[in-house]
C-alpha cells in the first residue's frame, strides 16, 4: 500500500510544531503579522499570474463535450444545458458545474456480477465533495467576523442557520464539524480505497491534512481552550486594517498554529491541484458552446500547411481517369 | 501475435486490483497484443516527420534523435503556448478518481495506468518538473518526474491504448479531457518519428490518393459500379451515380470503409438507393473519397492537411452544399475542426433539402449535414415509401459512436431513423448508451489485427450490454454510425456475443425503402432471403 500520506502527515505535524514554539519563543510578530501578509501577497500573485498565464494560451478549436443531444431540427428536443448551443445555456452549465459539481454527479462504479457488468450510480464522493466545499465556504463567511467591524449582516445571519441545533455554549457551528467531517472522509477515500490510494500523492494529501489541522485546531480554540477571542479579533482587525499588532497580554499559541495553517493554505493555493478553483471557469470543454458549425471559430495561429491539390492528384491519375470516363480538367 | 484467450478465459482474468508498486516505478510494459506495430518511413516521409528506420516496440534501445529530451521539451513548450486546453488540464486536476472506472481500456485490462488519471500524470509528472515552480523545486515531492527513454516507452503504451472517446470528460467535474492529453502526447511522439503503422499508412495514402485505403479513382469507381449491379439484381433498378461531376447540387463524402469492405459496403448501397429513390442531384468525388481522417490521431496538421479536400473539392465541383456519411470520428472533424482549419465556406449555401425544403441552420457555417440529419428529415416530411416489415428479422440495438455522442451530440437523429425503418428496436442499459457510450475499443487508428487483445478487452463494455439486450430481447443486429464500427465491431461480437450482426443504418433504410418501380424484392442488401420469404415458399 501507497504510504506517502505519511509524509503529508508529517509535514503538517512538523509545521504545526514550528508554529506552536515560535509562538511560545516570542516570535509572536513573525507568525502573527508578517506570515499572513506575506501568504496573502504570494496567494495574489501567484493566483493572478496563473490566471494570466492560462489566459496568454489562445483556444484554437471549439472542443465542447457534448453530453446530451444537438440543436437539430426543431423535432429533436435538444439538451440545452448539457450541449448548450448558445451563451445562456453556456451559463447555465457552467453555474450548474460549479456550484452543485454536476458532472461528479453522474459518478457510476463499475462492477462485474457473473457474467455482466454493470454501472451503479455512487452518490458519495459528489455527497462529500459538496459537504466539503460548502462547508468550507460557510466556514470562511463566518470569518469575516475577524477582518470586518462591524460584521456584515449575512454573517449574523448565516451563523443563525449556521449554530441552529444550539447545542453546547459557545453554540456548535454545523460548518466547522462538517467541514472537519467532509475532509476526512475524503482523505480516508484516498487511504481506503485501493484505486484512489494508487492515484493518490503528498500534493493530494497534504492540503486535507492541513485543511483537517485548520478546522481541528479551530474546534479546539472555540469549543475546548476557549481562547480569548476578543484578543485574537483585535489581532485579525489590525491585520485587515493594516495597522498589525500583536495584543496585549498575547493570544494562545494554538491560534498562531491555526493561523500559520491558514497563511501555508493560501500560498500554497497557487503552485498546486487547488488551482482548481481557477481552472473549472476556463475548461474549454465546459465553457464553449457546441455551435461550431453555426458560427465559424477562429484559431489565431491557424497554420499554412502543404497541401495535395486537386492538381497535383489529377496529374498523378490522369490517364487512369479518362480512361474509366472521371472528368478531368486538363486533357 | 498475440494468442488470444478464450472469451471466458478473458473475463475471469480481469481483476482490477491496483499493484503493491507506485505507478512511477513499473514503467512500460510493452506485451503484445496490446501494442501497434510501428509506422514506415516510407510514409512518415510523405508527412514529413521524423524516419527512425526499421524498429520494434521491443526492442530494448528505441532509435530516438540524439536531442530527443530537447525536442520534447521545445514541443511541449510549444503546445502549451498553442493550447489552453493543455495547459488548464495539466494544472487542474485533483485526482479526485471520477474519470478512473469510466475507460473501456481500464475496465477491459485492468491495468491501473489506463485509468484517464493515471494516463494524463504520465504527461503531468513532466509538465511539473519542467513547466511549474513546485516541480522546479520540489521534484517528486510536488509530483514532478525526469522525462527518461523510459517515460518515452509509457507513453507510447498508453496514449495507444487511449482511443480518444472523451468517456471520461464527461464524467470530470473540471471537464478535463483525456483525448486531448493523448493528442498532445501522440503529437510529441510525432516529433521522435514514434508513431504506429495502422494510423501513418492510412494518413500517407490518404493524402496522396485522397482515401485512407488508397484507393485510386477508377478503382473507386469500379467498386461503386459493382454495387450498382447488386442493386439491380435486388431491386431490379439501374443507378448510374456520378463522380467528380461539375454543378451538382451536393457532393456526398464517406468514409472509404463504406466502399471497402462489408458490412459498410452494404450501407453504400444504402446511400445510393436512398438518393436513387428521391431523385438527389449529388456526385462522389474520387478526389474527396475519404469522409475519415486518420489525420485526427496524428497532428493538428495533418488533420488540416487531409481535411482540406473537402471544402476544395466542393468549390471546384460548385456544389451547394457537402452532405455526409455515416462515420465517427469524421464528424468530430466536422463538428469541431473543419471550419476553423479550412473555412470559410462562403462558396456554398447554407444547407436546403432540395426534397422537404428543409434549411438545416445548425449547419449555417460549416455547409456540411449528416446523413442521418438528412434523412429523419425526409422521413418526418413523409418523403420515403418504408416498409420496415421487411427488417422483420432484425432485432435490433444502436451502439452510439463515441464522437458523434461526445463531440456533437447526435443521439435522436439516428434513432428516429432506425425506428422509422425498423420494427423491433431496443436500448442498451442507459449507462452504456448516448452521452455515456462505450467504444468500440478500436478507436483512433487501433483497428490492427496485432493489437487484438487490447481491441477485445476494451471493446468488452459495449459487448456485454450488447450481451445483455441479446439475451434480454433476443437483439441480433447492432446498428451504428461508424465506418471504424462496421470494421471492429463483428469481430467484436463473434468472441463476446456470438449470433449479433453489424450494420449500418442506411443500409436498414435501404431494405426498408420502397423505390418506384422496383421489382418485388426476395433478398435483403446481403443477399440473404427476406423474412418470411422461405416459408411462404413451404406453403
Amino acid at each position: 500500500m501507497n504510504v506517502s500520506y505519511l509524509y503529508s502527515l508529517l509535514a503538517v505535524i512538523v509545521l504545526g510544531l514550528i508554529a506552536y514554539a515560535g509562538a511560545a519563543v516570542g516570535l509572536e510578530g513573525l507568525f502573527g503579522i508578517f506570515i499572513p501578509y506575506l501568504a496573502v501577497l504570494v496567494f495574489l500573485v501567484g493566483f493572478i499570474n496563473h490566471v494570466l498565464d492560462w489566459a496568454k494560451s489562445p483556444v484554437p478549436f471549439r472542443i465542447t463535450t457534448t453530453c446530451g443531444q444537438q440543436q437539430s431540427q426543431d423535432f429533436f428536443k435538444q439538451a440545452k444545458i448539457d450541449n448548450p448551443s448558445t451563451t445562456r445555456g453556456v451559463i447555465i452549465r457552467m453555474i450548474l458545474e460549479i456550484l452543485l459539481f454536476r458532472s461528479l454527479f453522474r459518478n457510476s462504479r463499475v462492477e462485474f456480477n457473473g457474467e455482466k457488468i454493470s454501472y451503479k450510480w455512487v452518490v458519495w464522493l459528489w455527497l462529500f465533495a459538496l459537504l466539503f466545499h460548502y462547508s468550507f465556504f460557510v466556514v470562511v463567511i463566518r470569518h469575516l467576523r475577524f477582518f470586518l467591524e462591524p460584521s456584515p449582516f449575512f454573517v449574523g445571519a448565516l451563523e443563525t442557520v449556521d449554530g441552529m441545533l444550539q447545542i453546547g455554549l459557545p453554540g456548535l457551528f454545523l460548518s466547522g464539524v462538517a467541514l472537519l467531517g467532509g475532509a476526512v472522509l475524503l482523505l480516508l477515500r484516498r487511504i481506503l480505497l485501493p484505486k484512489m490510494n494508487y492515484i493518490s500523492r503528498p500534493a493530494d494529501y497534504f492540503p486535507l491534512f492541513l485543511i483537517i489541522g485548520i478546522a481541528l485546531t479551530g474546534i479546539l480554540m472555540r469549543y475546548f481552550t476557549k481562547v480569548d477571542v476578543v484578543k485574537i479579533k483585535e489581532l485579525t482587525l489590525g491585520l485587515a486594517s493594516f495597522h498589525p499588532g500583536i495584543p496585549d497580554g498575547g493570544v494562545s499559541a494554538l491560534f498562531y498554529v491555526h493561523l500559520f495553517f491558514v497563511s501555508i493554505l493560501v500560498a500554497y493555493i497557487p503552485f498546486s491541484k487547488l488551482m482548481h478553483m481557477g481552472g473549472i471557469f476556463l475548461s474549454p470543454t465546459r465553457n464553449l458552446a457546441n455551435n461550431n458549425r453555426m458560427k465559424r471559430h477562429i484559431n489565431p495561429w491557424n497554420p499554412d500547411v502543404k497541401i495535395h491539390t486537386y492538381d497535383e492528384y489529377e496529374d498523378d491519375f490522369r490517364e487512369k481517369m479518362k480512361e474509366a470516363d472521371i472528368p478531368v480538367e486538363k486533357e | 501475435m498475440a494468442e488470444i484467450p478464450k472469451s471466458e478465459e478473458m473475463f475471469e482474468d480481469i481483476d482490477h486490483t491496483p499493484p503493491e508498486k507506485d505507478w512511477e516505478e513499473t514503467g512500460a510494459p510493452i506485451t503484445p497484443g496490446r501494442f501497434s506495430y510501428p509506422a514506415k518511413d516510407k510514409s512518415l516521409a510523405v508527412m514529413g516527420f521524423p524516419q527512425p528506420g526499421e524498429w520494434s516496440p521491443t526492442d530494448e534501445a528505441w532509435p530516438l534523435p540524439e536531442n530527443w529530451q530537447e525536442i520534447i521539451h521545445e514541443g511541449f513548450k510549444e503546445r502549451l503556448d498553442k493550447y489552453r486546453s493543455l495547459k488548464i488540464f495539466m494544472d487542474t486536476c485533483v485526482r479526485c478518481g471520477a474519470c478512473a472506472d469510466k475507460c473501456h481500456y481500464f475496465i477491459g485490462t485492468g491495468d491501473p495506468k489506463n485509468m484517464p488519471v493515471v494516463r494524463a500524470e504520465l504527461m503531468r509528472s513532466i509538465y511539473r518538473n519542467d513547466f511549474t515552480t513546485a516541480g522546479k523545486i520540489l521534484g517528486s515531492i510536488a509530483g514532478g518526474r525526469k522525462l527518461t527513454k523510459e517515460v518515452i516507452k509509457e507513453w507510447f503504451s498508453y496514449f495507444y491504448q487511449c482511443s480518444e472517446c472523451r468517456r471520461c470528460s464527461v464524467f470530470c467535474p473540471y471537464g478535463i479531457d483525456t483525448a486531448e492529453v493523448t493528442m498532445m502526447g501522440r503529437e510529441l511522439l510525432n516529433l521522435l518519428g514514434i508513431n504506429i503503422n495502422w494510423i501513418m499508412e492510412p494518413v500517407a495514402n490518404c493524402f496522396r490518393t485522397g482515401n485512407h485505403l488508397g484507393i485510386q479513382p477508377h478503382a473507386f469507381k469500379e467498386m461503386v459500379e459493382f454495387f450498382c449491379d447488386d442493386i439491380e439484381e435486388i431491386t431490379g433498378k439501374k443507378l448510374n451515380p456520378s463522380f467528380n461531376r461539375k454543378g451538382a447540387e451536393v457532393l456526398f463524402i464517406t468514409p472509404s470503409g463504406d466502399y471497402f469492405a462489408d458490412p459498410g459496403t452494404y450501407t453504400f448501397m444504402g446511400y445510393l438507393m436512398l438518393f436513387e429513390a428521391i431523385g438527389l442531384d449529388y456526385t462522389l468525388s474520387t478526389y474527396a473519397s475519404e469522409g475519415g481522417n486518420f489525420g485526427l490521431f496524428t497532428s493538428s496538421d495533418a488533420m488540416k492537411k487531409l481535411n482540406s479536400k473537402m471544402y476544395a473539392e466542393a468549390k471546384r465541383l460548385g456544389v451547394k452544399f457537402i452532405l455526409g456519411g455515416e462515420c465517427g470520428h469524421m464528424w468530430r472533424v466536422i463538428n469541431q475542426y473543419m471550419d476553423t482549419m479550412n473555412g470559410p465556406a462562403d462558396f456554398m449555401e447554407v444547407p436546403k433539402s432540395p426534397i422537404t425544403g428543409t434549411v438545416f441552420n445548425n449547419a449555417a457555417s460549416t455547409k456540411m449535414i449528416h446523413v442521418t440529419e438528412f434523412t429523419s428529415d425526409l422521413i418526418r416530411h413523409n418523403k420515403l415509401k418504408l416498409d420496415p416489415s421487411r427488417n422483420d428479422h432484425l432485432k435490433v440495438t444502436f451502439h452510439d459512436s463515441c464522437n458523434p455522442s461526445r463531440a456533437m451530440g447526435l443521439l435522436d437523429e439516428p434513432r428516429y431513423v432506425i425506428q422509422n425503418v425498423c420494427n423491433n428496436f431496443y436500448e442498451m442499459p442507459e449507462n452504456t448508451i448516448r452521452e455515456q457510450t462505450f467504444c468500440c475499443g478500436s478507436g483512433s487508428g487501433l483497428n490492427n489485427e496485432e493489437a487484438m487483445d487490447l481491441r477485445l478487452r476494451g471493446g468488452l463494455p459495449r459487448a456485454n450490454a450488447v450481451k445483455h439486450v441479446h439475451n434480454k430481447y433476443g437483439v441480433n443486429m447492432l446498428a451504428c454510425i461508424c465506418a471504424i464500427d462496421r470494421a471492429a465491431l463483428p469481430p467484436l461480437m463473434d468472441y463476446w456475443v456470438p449470433g449479433v450482426d453489424v450494420t449500418g443504418i442506411h443500409e436498414l433504410v435501404a431494405n426498408a425503402l420502397v423505390m418506384d418501380g422496383e421489382i418485388e424484392r426476395t433478398t435483403d442488401l446481403r443477399f440473404e432471403p427476406l423474412n418470411g420469404e422461405e416459408g411462404e415458399a413451404d406453403v
